[in-house]
């Protein structure tokens, strides 16, 4: 269970100061919660501090009863958090598999690594050798990104907007990826995502705006209300 | 020879024994071990250092290792090696140069390589450098390469030095007939005072010819690098440079690419990056559970591969 106490994060930008996150709490220990809300509202800022790349300025986090605010990345990684980019990382050099080692912490055959990368809807003989750089599109990274995540299988995975660049593969394999994911780790996935189809599978959806928790709920109970609140805009109503 | 020398030609040539096929090996300015094929024969030279190694036409899948390692210290030579690849060779040449210095003189290879490559001939060339020892003697390796390639012909060069030369000033000229290729790939890692200088220069003569030199070096602590790559397109060519250098600590690196178009129909491409190692790659590895340290040298490690 993960456990987010008065999380805030502040900035100076220019001697003024920018609250990305006011005093957020939130628990998390259901199969999926997905986390959603305008642009520039906090959710990417909250994945980080989840997985340790940003330090709140206030607040606590709880992982299993256990105070990990002050851990490093590394130390909140092999304690069991996971956490896949938005925008996957890119190396000269460094090829998928790896990578998918590196994620596995031992060498990894091309049959285990095409046990993972068929799940993502790549063929492993084909990406195993490739470099994990600009050769590769940026749908091709998404998936290689799920894939290292999915590697780790770990209690707690943070996906920032796994959707984006997903070309071709549907989105019924993200979320039989997701499914899967939590049938053999269990333990919670928190997916920080716009897509209604993402949302509606999920446990609990938290709505977050101007740095702050506008809304939590079911679907069945947040997802009107989003709609609904979507509607003030008549181009985006139709677009919806 | 003895586990300091053995040790040497395992860095330089992947060699835990004697090599396969034909061989000549110098260590401490003599030739301690040659062996010849039919194909391919190695001969001292009789008016300076070195040897002349003739690889008929029409030799295939054959190779020869001509490593050269230095463990005592203070020992200072100049070496010429010339190899004449026959027409129609399929060739595989191994050379490098390891040096132990536990001695407070400079110990210094300067090796001139020169390779002729035959008509539709091709020839992969692997060079390691490296260097050991915990005196204060200056490790110095300067090898001058130069290349002739005739109608058809290609060579791939592929040179290494990994860690442990002081100085270094690595020169190579070729020049590339109609329809020949030449693909250079450099690794470069320089650490502590190192200084390291590579300088290419490419003749684009022939018509279709083509040229691909690659660059990738690291350079960590107070080391410093220079990088000169020429390609000058004489002809109808392709040429492309790429020089790709992370810098670490209070390094240094020069990159200066030169591409000079002296015929309408030459297309010629430079490109050099200088950086650190980008921080959301460290994030990354990180949050695989590698520390950043670990990460670091998994990043370099990838680079340089």
């Amino acid at each position: 269970m993960l456990e987010l106490k008065h999380i805030g994060y502040t900035v100076f930008t220019d001697g003024e100061q920018k609250d990305i996150l006011k005093d957020v709490n939130l628990t998390i220990d259901e199969r999926f919660v997905a986390i959603t809300g305008p642009n520039g509202g906090g959710k990417s800022t909250l994945a980080k501090v989840i997985a340790g790349i940003l330090t709140p300025t206030n607040g606590s986090i709880l992982l299993d009863g256990e105070d990990i605010t002050s851990l490093s990345i590394t130390e909140r990684a092999n304690r069991g958090i996971s956490f896949a980019f938005q925008q996957p990382v890119r190396f000269k050099g460094i090829t998928v598999r790896d990578l998918l080692s590196l994620a596995a912490g031992k060498k990894m055959s091309v049959t285990e690594a095409c046990t993972y990368l068929s799940e993502v809807g790549l063929c492993a003989k084909d990406y195993i050798n490739r470099e994990i750089n600009s050769s590769l599109s940026g749908g091709e990274l998404k998936r290689i990104e799920i894939a290292t995540v999915m590697v780790r299988g770990t209690h707690v995975t943070v996906f920032d907007e796994p959707e984006a660049g997903i070309d071709l593969w549907s989105f019924q394999n993200l979320i039989r990826v997701f499914e899967k994911m939590h049938e053999k780790e269990g333990g919670s996935i928190l997916i920080i995502s716009h897509q209604e189809r993402i949302l509606n599978i999920a446990d609990k959806i938290v709505v977050i705006a101007g740095g702050e928790i506008t809304d939590i709920g079911t679907p069945a109970v947040i997802l009107p209300r989003l709609l609904d609140k979507a509607g003030t805009c008549q181009a985006l109503t139709e677009k919806l | 020879m003895n586990a300091i020398e053995k040790n040497l030609l395992e860095a330089v040539a992947d060699l835990h024994d004697v090599p396969e096929g034909a061989y000549n090996i110098r260590a401490n300015g003599e030739s301690t071990g040659r062996v010849t094929t039919a194909n391919i024969d190695i001969v001292t030279k009789t008016d300076k250092p070195g040897i002349d190694i003739r690889i008929k036409p029409g030799t295939r899948n054959e190779s020869v290792h001509i490593p050269v390692i230095i463990s005592k210290a203070g020992l200072q030579e100049l070496v010429y090696n010339d190899f004449f690849i026959g027409n129609n060779a399929d060739v595989t040449i191994v050379a490098g140069c390891g040096i132990h210095n536990s001695g407070e003189d400079e110990s210094r290879h300067d090796g001139v390589h020169t390779f002729y490559v035959g008509k539709n001939a091709h020839v992969r060339y692997v060079e390691k450098h490296y260097g050991d020892g915990d005196g204060n003697g200056k490790r110095v390796i300067n090898p001058h390469t130069v290349i002739v390639l005739e109608e058809g012909a290609s060579m791939e060069l592929e040179t290494t030095q990994i860690k442990g030369v002081d100085s270094t000033r690595r020169i190579t000229d070729a020049t590339v007939a109609d329809g020949a290729s030449l693909t250079i790939r450099e690794k470069l890692l320089t650490h502590g005072d190192q200084f390291a200088e590579t300088d290419f220069t490419v003749e684009l003569n022939g018509v279709d010819s083509s040229a691909n030199v690659i660059s990738r070096s690291v350079a960590k602590d107070r080391s410093k690098q220079r990088f000169l790559s020429r390609i000058h397109g004489n002809n109808r060519c392709n040429g492309h440079t790429e020089c790709d250098a992370i810098l670490m600590d209070n390094a240094s690196v020069c990159a200066i690419p030169e591409i000079v178009a002296n015929h309408l129909d030459a297309a010629l491409i430079h490109e050099a990056a200088i950086g650190k190692i980008a921080g959301e790659q460290l994030i990354k590895l990180m949050t695989l559970g590698l520390t950043e340290q670990q990460a670091e040298e998994e990043i370099i490690n990838g680079f340089l591969k």
